[in-house]
């Protein structure tokens, strides 16, 4: 990697777009920047917010350790990854994912790893709030398969 | 030995509580689930389906049979649901 590979855990809400121009300024020879952002959608129509619960201290271990194999896997310049956690409203960003390389084929595959990776490895929970009450999403078999494709 | 156990999600909301010390002489984390089962219902229930718990022996995630040797730190979890 050319530079550290960039983590944020927080609350605070962020700007993706503004995010993945400071990431792509301050890359140096590097051809292709992928970029996913995840928004808080409301499916059942009657959602209000997520409650995003963590585990301080390994949630950071297990994103970086996701980070490293990434860059051990594809020829990867930069990553960058931003997580929040609390109450997030429906149509704010929870998360995204970039990252550069040579060739675009390393910046997509490493980035869809991330995503799968941080699905079901990194230390985060989701709590639906609706009018009716709060519920804790359930994760998903097809995330857990998806990781058997790397 | 004496271990911080701690417990998120439904979890957390079941047990009642986010983190403890335990005083405890269990040699895996299996031993430990049985010490707090048999405490007091909350804890029963909480792991009555271990198929839908997740542990962390010192923030790394690991297995029910791992060995408490050493640990410092225990956290049981719902399957997580990030990204």
């Amino acid at each position: 990697m050319a530079s550290l590979p960039k983590l944020r855990v927080q609350t605070e809400e962020f700007d993706a777009g503004g995010e993945l121009n400071l990431f792509t300024q301050s890359q140096f020879g590097m051809g292709a920047v992928v970029s996913f952002s995840g928004i808080v959608r409301d499916v059942t129509g009657g959602l209000q917010s997520l409650e995003i619960e963590h585990y301080p201290g390994m949630t950071e271990r297990a994103i970086e350790s996701i980070l490293v194999e990434a860059v051990s896997r594809w020829d990867l310049g930069d990553a960058l990854v931003i997580h929040r956690y609390g109450s997030i409203p429906v149509g704010a960003p929870i998360m995204m994912v970039a990252t550069a390389a040579p060739h675009r084929s390393d910046a997509f595959q490493a980035a869809e790893f991330l995503m799968d990776y941080l699905k079901s490895r990194a230390p985060f929970w989701k709590k639906e709030v609706t009018r009716q009450g709060a519920d804790w999403v359930a994760a998903q078999d097809h995330d857990e398969d998806a990781l058997k494709r790397w | 030995m004496k271990l911080d156990v701690l417990y998120f999600a439904w979890l957390r909301e079941r047990i009642g509580l986010g983190q403890e010390c335990v005083e405890t002489n269990a040699e895996t984390v299996s031993d430990l689930v049985k010490e707090l089962r048999a405490r007091e219902d909350r804890y029963d229930l909480a792991f009555s389906d271990l198929a839908s718990v997740r542990v962390a022996v010192d923030q790394e995630l690991t297995s029910f049979d791992a060995p408490l040797s050493d640990a410092r730190e225990v956290a049981f979890f719902p399957p997580m649901t990030g990204g």
